[in-house]
């Protein structure tokens, strides 16, 4: 009976002071749901790493967003449905503000939390991931596939190959085939080339890789058979390198293999050796340590010790600036809600929906963040979700990542067209009613 | 002391015959029920209930549907996961395209649907055994999962392969809430363990014993092989079918192929011999352990870190819960290879004898 008397004591001595320490400060709680075991923990940690590395240094040189301290807290997704559903669970009413916005860096957890998030009044950020036609934010109100969606890429990919043949025209009975991850994430971009193969006259040929992408034999064998002039690779974790390695086997050029973004980073080609030398990949964020913000990440953060990375070669390679990218994202829409609903408060979810909803990074904040040429400018606004649309395309000379084109324009008609007859067939079997954007307040 | 079942006297064959003949374990039972369908409700936040209890509720039913193939029947499948497949992307295709087709009608549906499918796939099962069924059964996984993919039908044309269930609704009340699909998971999951349970007390519960014991001393005193081994893999593939549509409707609210692939099956097998081999109990226990201990890890780890101000890399913390976890399950076959449900079975009949042993 004692025993139990002095066990409860000290609970609530415990409890009590969680709570107590819990709320004494202004801070703004963001989840840090990433991956950090399994077949794509590279991106995982490395996006993760960025995001939070940027976090803190904000912490670090500004003490927060105008005093408002950025917390976090990491949760083991394993790039799993399920697992990332229970993360989102416990982070969403973390102590003291609940889940402020959530990355869920995978496609198909992004899929299950749509209507969940939307319904908690939690705005998701699916940075060049997701559900492309959430870009319609007039039905997912609660959704930003932010900066540039799949379907974009994928216009302008096959925009970056005929610029390659010579022109559109050059287009006509070439052979284009996509090698593809069998999941909901691989699948996004074949409507789209299919209305653009119908449209420039090429022919495409599309061969799924199951998960997680370590066997691809018999795909590269088809391609050996097939010739076609151009490879797509939309791959994610072991599936690059794997697939770098088996076109290296057959033969296939490398330099006529364009990848999605998830395909082009430094993890993603160093495990294939000198087979994955002049492979091309599309990005939407720039790497290395040049950027004065990579550099007060350096000066602020790791040079206190407080940096994610232990492996410094990490620093600066694609996904780490791709996590630093959301985390100005992230830091710039708290901050630009703050500045409409109370600076120097926490803001809530729904205000934060505001903030991402009127984001407008040109370039000359872009120039104050020392964020030039690191990401595109974005613009956000309640019709678009998307914000920019840029892709840029990068080559792998062997040892790092060089950058060959400038901000390329994806076919913005083509891809508006179908993420609205796709977004306003989600809201008629949903019963949802879209939103009107010209009373733009909430 | 309080478990004994001294003075307990049956008089009738009805009392001799219950589920649960001592009074104790009726009492314990009741109490259980009381908890899960009225506390729970009451004190549960929505984390307990979308994250918690309905996955775990859901994998109950999917392990008890592969118990009573594995377990019972004695035919070893690895097609768990695409029977769950059937059943999430049939019930959604029911309610679909039927009009005013009510919610547990779809659930049944795609139960039906998987119970053919499961039919189907179990013909092989009339010549071949253990471990080269499980072989032939792996074919299902792959050819469900393979036309689900494919053939745009089954997820009305999306281009991601991705289908959102529909809302659920029934006679007009919605259930939107998690603690609604909580408690219409728990509904159907009691009411099928229930019939489980009968069952394999019945007839065929007892054809299917016999089968998974020897097959030919079964056929020698008249147990029909086909008709028996069919009916094990129906039923069977039934529970997985519902269990997958309430993954889909109670659960994610969206499912994808790449839910159910053979991970899944897999998880779903170690969950009944975890849990214990030819019990209903067993695939409780196991569903709980193979869903709720990584997440319970992973909270420990964590809490641990914080109160004793251990930095550790997330990354070596996520590898060892991982390790952890794999290191358990084989603690647990070597302590008890006859799984949880047997300990539990051991620790009642220690209890009745305590303290005095012999």
């Amino acid at each position: 009976m004692k025993r139990t008397a002095w066990a409860l004591a000290a609970f609530s001595i415990i409890g009590a002071g969680y709570t107590a320490t819990a709320s004494a400060q202004k801070e703004q709680f963001v989840p840090a749901n990433f991956y950090w075991v399994g077949p794509y923990a590279p991106g995982g940690s490395g996006f993760g790493g960025g995001i939070i590395d940027y976090m803190q240094m904000i912490n670090e040189r500004d003490g927060g967003v105008n005093g408002v301290k950025l917390t976090w807290e990491k949760c083991e997704t394993e790039y799993n449905n399920a697992r990332g559903v229970e993360c989102y669970e416990r982070s969403k009413k973390h102590p003291p503000t609940g889940a402020t916005v959530i990355h869920p860096l995978s496609t198909g957890i992004t899929y299950s939390l749509i209507e969940k998030a939307t319904a908690d009044k939690i705005p998701i950020i699916s940075m060049g991931y997701g559900r492309t036609s959430a870009a319609d934010g007039r039905v997912f109100p609660y959704v930003f596939p932010l900066i540039t969606t799949y379907w974009s890429q994928a216009t302008v990919m096959i925009k970056y190959i005929a610029q390659k043949m010579g022109g559109y025209d050059k287009l006509k009975g070439k052979k284009i085939a996509l090698v593809y991850h069998d999941s909901a994430y691989g699948k996004e971009p074949i409507p789209i080339l299919t209305d653009l193969a119908k449209e420039h006259g090429y022919e495409l040929t599309t061969l799924a890789v199951p998960h997680p992408g370590n066997e691809q034999q018999s795909q590269w064998l088809q391609i050996r058979q097939n010739k076609p002039d151009w490879v797509i690779l939309w791959g994610w974790g072991v599936m690059n390198p794997t697939a770098l390695k088996a076109a290296a086997k057959i033969g296939y050029p490398r330099d006529h293999i364009v990848g999605v973004w998830w395909s082009g980073a430094e993890e993603d080609v160093l495990p294939a050796g000198s087979a994955a030398k002049g492979f091309i990949s599309a990005g939407f964020n720039a790497p290395g340590t040049d950027f004065p913000v990579m550099k007060d990440v350096l000066k602020y953060v790791y040079a206190k010790g407080k940096g994610e990375f232990e492996d410094k070669a990490r620093i600066g390679s694609i996904y780490h600036t791709r996590g630093v990218v959301a985390g100005i994202v992230t830091v710039e829409a708290i901050r630009l809600a703050q500045e409409k609903f109370g600076k120097g408060k926490a803001i809530t979810g729904e205000q934060m929906r505001w903030g991402i909803e009127h984001l407008n990074i040109d370039e000359k904040r872009l120039k104050e963040l020392g964020a030039v040429g690191l990401m595109p400018p974005l613009k956000v606004s309640c019709l678009d979700h998307e914000g920019s649309g840029l892709v840029k395309f990068q080559q792998w000379d062997g040892t790092k990542w060089k950058v060959i084109s400038d901000w390329m324009e994806p076919d913005r008609k083509l891809v508006r067209e179908k993420v609205e007859s796709d977004a306003s067939q989600y809201a008629k079997e949903k019963g949802i009613t879209p939103r009107n954007c010209s009373n733009d307040s909430m | 002391m309080l478990y004994r079942e001294a003075g307990q006297f049956k008089s009738t064959y009805g009392q001799d015959q219950q589920i649960f003949p001592i009074l104790q374990d009726r009492v314990a039972v009741a109490a259980l029920l009381v908890v899960a369908f009225v506390v729970v409700p009451l004190i549960g936040n929505q984390y307990w209930f979308s994250a918690i209890l309905t996955p775990f509720l859901v994998f109950s039913l999917a392990a008890l549907g592969l118990n009573i193939l594995t377990g019972y029947a004695g035919q070893l499948s690895l097609g768990t996961a695409a029977f769950m497949a059937v059943g999430a992307f049939m019930a959604y295709n029911a309610v679909l395209r039927i009009p005013h087709m009510p919610i547990l009608g779809a659930f049944v549906i795609g139960g039906l649907c998987a119970a053919a499918v499961g039919i189907v796939f179990g013909l092989p099962s009339l010549r071949i055994k253990g471990l080269y069924l499980a072989v032939a059964t792996l074919a299902c996984q792959f050819f469900v999962l393979w036309a689900i993919n494919r053939v745009g039908w089954f997820s009305n044309y999306s281009s991601s392969g991705v289908i959102t269930a529909q809302r659920i609704e029934i006679l007009g009340y919605p259930i939107e809430h998690s603690r609604d699909k909580y408690l219409l998971t728990l509904v159907i999951v009691a009411m099928m363990a229930l019939a489980a349970k009968n069952l394999m007390r019945s007839e065929t519960g007892r054809a299917f014993m016999a089968i998974r014991d020897m097959d030919v001393a079964a056929s020698v005193i008249g147990i029909p092989m086909m008709k028996t081994k069919l009916l094990a893999f129906a039923i069977s593939s039934f529970y997985c079918g519902v269990a997958g549509a309430l993954y889909a409707y109670c659960y994610l609210g969206t499912v994808e192929p790449e839910a159910f692939t053979l991970d899944l099956s897999f998880r779903v097998l170690f969950m009944i011999i975890i849990g214990g081999v030819g019990s209903i109990l067993g695939s409780f226990l196991g569903a709980g352990f193979i869903t709720l201990f990584p997440i319970f890890l992973n909270v420990l780890s964590r809490t641990a870190e914080a109160t004793l101000g251990i930095e550790m890399s997330h990354a070596v913390v996520s590898n060892a819960e991982a390790m952890i976890f794999g290191g358990l399950i084989i603690f647990f076959l070597i302590v008890e290879p006859a799984g949880l449900a047997r300990l539990w079975q051991i620790a009642k009949e220690k209890l009745r004898l305590w303290p005095f042993p012999h």
